[in-house]
């Protein structure tokens, strides 16, 4: 089965810090890396790859540098990679970026399954996924952490609040992943890491996929970005001395009196 | 495509540089601000621009409409087992405030199979109006079905803005209906307010993981929708001798229109409740030391009638499932009390916890980032400082 999985290449947002000094994030430095949860929708395609064979094919949407994240998909073993890049996809909103994966995609043309990653670190919005899905006119599951082959449909087990739900899709269809301890990504092998060092990534423009250029970047976004601001930090509370006994005794008040117990 | 700059006009003075969240996408050289080729055209710079020579090139919008056909406040009445969820309660009392500043109607949206009898719930809470979609067909949710409904009657009555809980549900289908409609939708919101100028909703939400809030409009596009956290906006006081308009729709929608078949639903068996309605958590990290430290922690949870949460270490060291995991890549959670033992608070954990009301943090390490957000520290070893606190509230509660 052949499978198609959408990366993006982001900052690694657990890595940055904030400057004591004026309460900002200090970006600068920032590690560039996988996005997680697409590491494990990566990591989900090879594991069905195994079982079932096929392909895998990795697509990302991103500036020049994004082609490291692809490399790093094919040292895991994917087997292709694409990149969407392109001045005219810059300031894309989740509308457009969907929009330009799926054009993309319908390009490639011959796949089974989409797989995603539930969300980026960088903009939360977990908007992609469902959105290729919609501009592709494709059934849409979101959580999953497994996959399983019957004849022409998959069954899929999707995360929700208090449990799972066992799901039946037809093929083909797109799924979001969500992190699992049976999604660990892999280690890039030796020889992943060799064939990741010579493959030879095509990139692809606006104008490669036939894309409508009212739909991909600005001219696609209905969302506009008004102001980006330092949240209020909490300001610092207090750190309550005394013996354990006082402490207790103290924090137990504080509780009966903003009537939580 | 990108940022115009009037450059004769810059006066270099680099408030667009502070704004930036993209390293180097902006500098000022020779004392005027250039772009570099690593600018996305976020366009967060343009409203920092004091002297206001920033603008956004060349954008010619594909599917713009005609605002001012828009009218209405729509909140989605998300159902679960026959009750109005918590968050729709939420939103239809926040969304009643949007609607009186805006002088519009604010309507809730229900669907599903005998959902009528909560059109009251929807009143009491706020809504003049109660979209009613019912059907066999939507007894479960599922995306389709749910979309191409919620999608006819957004065509047929024209809201200006549609919000839905950022919940499983929310999130699964709010993105599906605003591509489908051709519009904007912003994820997660933990405020929203009407700007007083423009009439626009301003959606303000966090996102680097919590380390930066962006406020977001959708100036050309209608319904301006937005998917808004739980537990962030109040409830109000429901009030059930409000009335309203109970409008049923035909959305159209049959079997054919089954795109899954949703075999099984298996429910975690839990202890202690579900974490994300909690309004109380009790959470360990790897200060717990080892993995059994979780039974003090469900005691204590039990003892306040709160769910158990959990750090990433912990959860990747296999002591807890990964579904108590707090946090970043696991919930976002905002109760009333957030109580962290053993937690040491890095970034990606507080953006999953930060905006509880009170945190109380428990850590052996004084200089633990958690003591930066904590409401009240304790510094000292959680075996000895929660039996206390656990020994102290049993006697108030016993009282």
């Amino acid at each position: 089965m052949d499978i198609i999985v959408c990366v993006k290449q982001v900052p690694d947002t657990t890595e940055v810090k904030i400057d004591p000094k004026t309460n900002t994030l200090m970006r600068e430095g920032v590690p560039s890396i996988v996005n997680p949860f697409d590491a494990n929708a990566v990591e989900l395609a090879l594991q069905l790859r195994e079982r079932y064979g096929g392909k895998v094919t990795v697509i990302s949407m991103g500036p020049p540098q994004a082609m490291e994240a692809l490399r790093e998909c094919i040292a895991m073993g994917c087997d292709e990679a694409v990149l969407l890049s392109d001045r005219a996809f810059g300031g894309a909103d989740t509308w457009a970026t969907s929009y330009t994966l799926a054009t993309a995609i319908a390009k490639i043309g011959k796949y089974d399954m989409i797989l995603c990653g539930k969300q980026a670190i960088d903009g939360d919005t977990a908007q992609v996924g469902p959105g290729v899905a919609e501009h592709l006119g494709l059934p849409q599951v979101t959580y999953i952490r497994s996959a399983e082959l019957q004849g022409d449909k998959a069954v899929v087990e999707r995360v929700v609040d208090d449990g799972h739900e066992v799901i039946e899709v037809s093929l083909p269809f797109v799924a979001t992943v969500t992190k699992d301890v049976s999604l660990e990504p892999r280690l890039p092998s030796m020889k992943g890491t060799m064939k990741a060092y010579k493959a030879n990534i095509p990139v692809w423009g606006a104008a490669d996929i036939d894309a409508d250029p009212k739909r991909i970047g600005l001219n696609g976004s209905a969302t506009q970005v008004r102001r980006v601001f330092s949240p209020q930090r909490k300001g610092k509370g207090e750190i309550l001395k005394g013996d354990i006994e006082e402490i207790a005794k103290t924090v137990a008040a504080k509780l009966r009196e903003a009537t939580l117990i | 495509m990108g940022i115009k700059i009037d450059v004769d006009k810059c006066i270099g003075c680099s408030l667009c540089v502070k704004a930036c969240p993209f390293p180097g996408a902006v500098e000022v050289v020779d004392k005027k601000a250039r772009f570099t080729d690593k600018c996305t055209v976020c366009g967060a710079c343009i409203e920092a621009c004091p002297v206001k020579v920033l603008s956004r090139e060349g954008v010619e919008q594909a599917t713009a409409v005609d605002v001012t056909q828009y009218k209405g406040v729509w909140v989605f009445g998300e159902t679960h087992e026959g009750k109005l969820a918590n968050v729709a309660m939420e939103l239809i009392s926040e969304g009643r405030k949007l609607a009186d500043q805006l002088g519009e109607e604010l309507c809730a949206v229900l669907i599903g199979k005998n959902v009528e009898g909560l059109a009251k719930d929807c009143y009491a809470y706020g809504a003049d109006k109660v979209y009613l979609i019912e059907g066999d067909v939507f007894e479960k949710y599922q995306t389709e079905t749910f979309t191409k409904a919620y999608t006819n009657l957004i065509n047929e009555y024209k809201p200006s803005i549609c919000i839905f809980g950022a919940s499983t549900q929310g999130r699964d289908l709010a993105p599906r209906i605003a591509v489908r409609v051709g519009t904007g939708l912003t994820a997660d919101c933990t405020g929203l307010a009407i700007d007083p100028e423009t009439k626009l909703l301003m959606q303000t939400r966090p996102a680097f993981g919590g380390n930066i809030m962006a406020t977001i409009l959708c100036p050309n596009h209608r319904p301006q929708m937005a998917t808004v956290r739980p537990k962030v906006m109040k409830k109000a006081e429901p009030d059930y001798n409000r009335q309203g308009e109970l409008i049923r729709f035909d959305a159209g929608v049959t079997e054919a229109d089954l795109a899954v078949n949703i075999k099984e639903v298996v429910k975690q068996v839990l202890k202690t409740v579900n974490l994300e309605e909690a309004d109380i958590i009790v959470s360990g990290g790897r200060g717990l030391g080892k993995p059994e430290g979780f039974k003090l922690i469900e005691e204590f949870a039990q003892l306040l009638g709160g769910a158990v949460g959990a750090s990433r270490a912990t959860v990747d060291a296999g002591w807890i499932p990964q579904y108590h995991q707090v946090g970043q890549t696991g919930k976002t959670v905002a109760p009333k009390l957030y109580i962290a033992c053993g937690i040491s608070g890095a970034i990606q954990h507080l953006a999953g916890m930060q905006t509880s009301d009170m945190i109380i943090a428990i850590n052996k390490d004084p200089d633990a980032p958690i003591f930066e957000v904590a409401t009240y520290g304790i510094v000292g070893d959680l075996y000895e400082v929660i039996p206390a606190l656990m020994k102290e509230i049993k006697k108030i509660q016993e009282s």
